[in-house]
């Protein structure tokens, strides 16, 4: 699960993870009053506006209905927060990372400006945490070169990110993060600073079940401290049950419509952009129907496992929320019942069918396992408009067929 | 024989008398998998499918016996089964348990690490040797024995793969499914290895899917070790780059990960790379066939 910025920042609080101060509001008012509380904390006119949204290359992007305005902006008055507070929000923000369709943004973040002058040179770093499945631990990349894009980085000069893996059942070792601040060329208080976050960055990580961590910029101030400026937390879904708390800061608004309503149903669900449509049982089949129908010569408009228990209820799900893309000209319907007996899938998925109405687009079903003969005959006895098969050849024969027609 | 499980294993159950852990003992009993108890925590004393219930694997391995263990314990409690199952000298841990948190298995991996025991799993179908030990949740008639093994991320898949080497005349040694997180306890390469030791398997079937790195590093063994014919599959030739595909371990993250380059290294390495997920069966029957002239 994704968080917002200002979601994040406010977690790496409880973790004592030094971050930019920042106020979250959803209308122009309120943005102008945060700008304020700001300006009398910092004792600066200096502030910035950062929109929210579950996508980075925020400050390169632009909004659609109001190009010239980029997704983060300093500010140096009320009324530029309240005129770039009007530009952002309601608006549709296209970076990069968000497709051309963009991103609806309803909140911004109105942050303190870090950029201020002091006795050292200020500093840009990068530093993510996140989980090295070949080596089983937890490892942390950092980079001396902040701020920018570290995919770049890390191909151009990849002699420029670090790492340092954390045993399994360890804290991160004091000599470990030592390591990182020597590595970044801090000295002195900066150096402190920086010990002081990595630990405390590392232990927010694996106290919040953290699936990826990332600061960039991880910022030191002309006054040697050490912030997080932005940051990307994406957590671990599966470990949501012992942090309710979590689970609630989800913003479904996010996420694909149609996903929502699949997960709402138990139904692990992925739009993709294809015309065949297709539900079925287990991630890996799922995935191998998917290759199948394009080589069969057509695209999968979908992912979508309904899970151990194919019966009427979740076949019908599936068939109302493959069938709310347009783009869908058939559907296969591939089920390998183990212990499930293959005849009472055939019922469930006539009995969706039936409460369905009318499907004017090809079905084809694949019954395979226990039962798959008496299945499939009454499929073929059901009167309705289905295709059917046992082998997964003949199913993609039946693919094949219905998207050259 | 086979290999991981056999008639002479002793079976434990953790989580034995659970909605999960009643139904699938009972398959595997009736399967004539020797289950010689289970595990419940505070239920230590009573009889559940006329075995005896221990409250801890420790009390269980004294008084069985045991050396297997299948575990359906929840997430939030799974990781922690598979540690008390590996302290008590349990052999084969197979943890069938689907979304344990990450940093759970991070500990459990390098817990099991250390000790005299494999762990296969977790979120998993299990292990199957056809005709005498079903350690697992999968459906036992459609693994009818022979001479081909299989190693398998996937749950269906395993058993759709199994149900094409039956069809295309030929049967199946033990089939193990090693899971789809980011960290399970046996990796491709291990399980790979395993079957090809095995005097009692002909070939190997291997299907992988998107992420992480496990099917090059099971390739690049089997370069040297090709004793066998191998057909491989690989699941999301057709996924998108960063979304998670069902499966925890599912994501495409770079261009390792994808199912391009894995088939890529695969056929290098000389497996029998097939694109489709109907050829499986077929592809094995004509490799084998290769090999006994070429032997």
């Amino acid at each position: 699960m994704n968080l917002h910025e200002y979601q994040a920042k406010e977690l790496l609080k409880r973790y004592n993870v030094p971050t930019q101060e920042g106020i979250a509001v959803d209308n122009a008012d309120d943005a102008a009053k945060a700008y304020k509380e700001i300006s009398v904390n910092t004792g600066s006119k200096f502030a910035v506006v950062k929109a929210q949204i579950h996508a980075g290359g925020r400050g390169k992007g632009t909004m659609i209905e109001v190009p010239e305005q980029h997704g983060v902006q300093v500010i140096k008055s009320a009324e530029d927060v309240e005129k770039v507070a009007k530009n952002i929000l309601g608006n549709t923000l296209v970076t990069i990372q968000t497709g051309p369709a963009g991103k609806k943004v309803s909140k911004i973040l109105v942050a303190q400006d870090m950029y201020y002058d002091g006795p050292s040179e200020r500093k840009e770093f990068y530093i993510s945490i996140l989980l090295d499945r070949a080596k089983k631990q937890n490892v942390i990349m950092y980079s001396t070169e902040g701020g920018m894009d570290i995919e770049e980085v890390a191909h151009h000069t990849p002699e420029k990110i670090y790492k340092e893996w954390v045993e399994p059942n360890s804290p991160l070792l004091p000599f470990q993060a030592r390591n990182i601040a020597f590595n970044l060329g801090l000295s002195g208080e900066a150096h402190k600073n920086m010990v002081k976050f990595v630990t405390n960055l590392y232990n927010a990580y694996v106290g919040l079940d953290c699936a990826m961590l990332e600061i960039n910029p991880l910022f030191k101030s002309a006054d040697d401290k050490v912030f997080a400026v932005d940051c990307k937390m994406n957590l671990d879904d599966n470990a949501l049950m012992r942090h309710r708390d979590l689970a609630d800061l989800r913003d479904k608004s996010e996420e694909d419509p149609t996903e929502v309503e699949a997960a709402e149903s138990n139904l692990n669900y992925v739009k993709l952009d294809g015309n065949v449509g297709c539900m079925v049982n287990g991630a890996g089949l799922a995935m191998a129907t998917m290759d199948m129908i394009k080589l069969a010569g057509g695209e999968p408009a979908n992912f979508l496992d309904v899970g151990g228990t194919a019966n009427a209820q979740t076949v019908e799900a599936g068939f109302r929320i493959i069938m709310k893309d347009p783009n869908v000209k058939a559907i296969l319907i591939n089920i390998f019942g183990g212990i499930v007996r293959c005849d009472r899938v055939a019922a469930g998925v006539i009995e969706a069918y039936k409460n369905m109405g009318t499907i004017n687009i090809p079905i084809i079903v694949r019954l395979q396992g226990t039962n798959a003969e008496i299945a499939k005959e009454l499929i073929e006895n059901s009167g309705l408009k289905v295709q059917s098969a046992i082998l997964l050849s003949e199913a993609a024969e039946l693919v094949q067929k219905a998207v050259s027609a | 024989m086979a290999v991981l499980v056999n008639k002479g294993s002793k079976v434990i159950v953790q989580g034995f008398t659970g909605t999960e852990g009643s139904f699938h003992a009972t398959q595997m009993i009736e399967y004539g998998t020797n289950v010689v108890g289970g595990v419940t925590p505070g239920k230590g004393g009573q009889t559940h499918l006329d075995r005896p219930v221990f409250n801890t694997v420790n009390d269980a391995v004294k008084n069985t016996g045991a050396d297997v263990s299948i575990i359906f314990v929840p997430p939030a409690f799974a990781a922690d089964s598979i540690m008390e199952a590996a302290d008590a000298g349990i052999k084969v841990i197979i943890c069938i348990t689907e979304g344990i948190p990450v940093q759970d298995m991070v500990k459990a991996k390098a817990y099991t690490a250390g000790r005299d025991c494999r762990l296969i799993g977790p979120n998993c179908p299990g292990v199957i040797t056809a005709g005498e030990a079903k350690v697992g949740i999968m459906p036992g008639f459609v693994f009818k024995p022979g001479r081909i093994g299989i190693v398998s991320k996937s749950g269906t898949l395993t058993y759709e793969a199994a149900d094409q080497t039956v069809k295309a005349g030929m049967g199946i040694s033990t089939a193990i499914g090693i899971g789809g997180d980011p960290i399970i306890g046996t990796t491709t390469k291990e399980a790979v290895e395993m079957l090809m030791n095995d005097p009692e398997t002909d070939g190997i079937i291997m299907i992988g899917e998107i992420g992480g790195t496990m099917e090059a590093e099971a390739a690049k063994w089997l370069k040297d070790n090709m004793r066998k014919p191998v057909v491989g599959f690989i699941a999301g030739q057709t996924a998108p780059a960063g979304r998670r595909m069902g499966h925890a371990g599912a994501i495409i993250g770079g261009a390792d990960d994808t199912a391009a380059a894995k088939m890529k290294i695969m056929e290098e390495c000389g497996i029998h790379v097939v694109a489709s997920p109907a050829n499986i069966g077929k592809t094995m029957a004509e490799a084998l066939k290769g090999a006994a002239v070429t032997a």
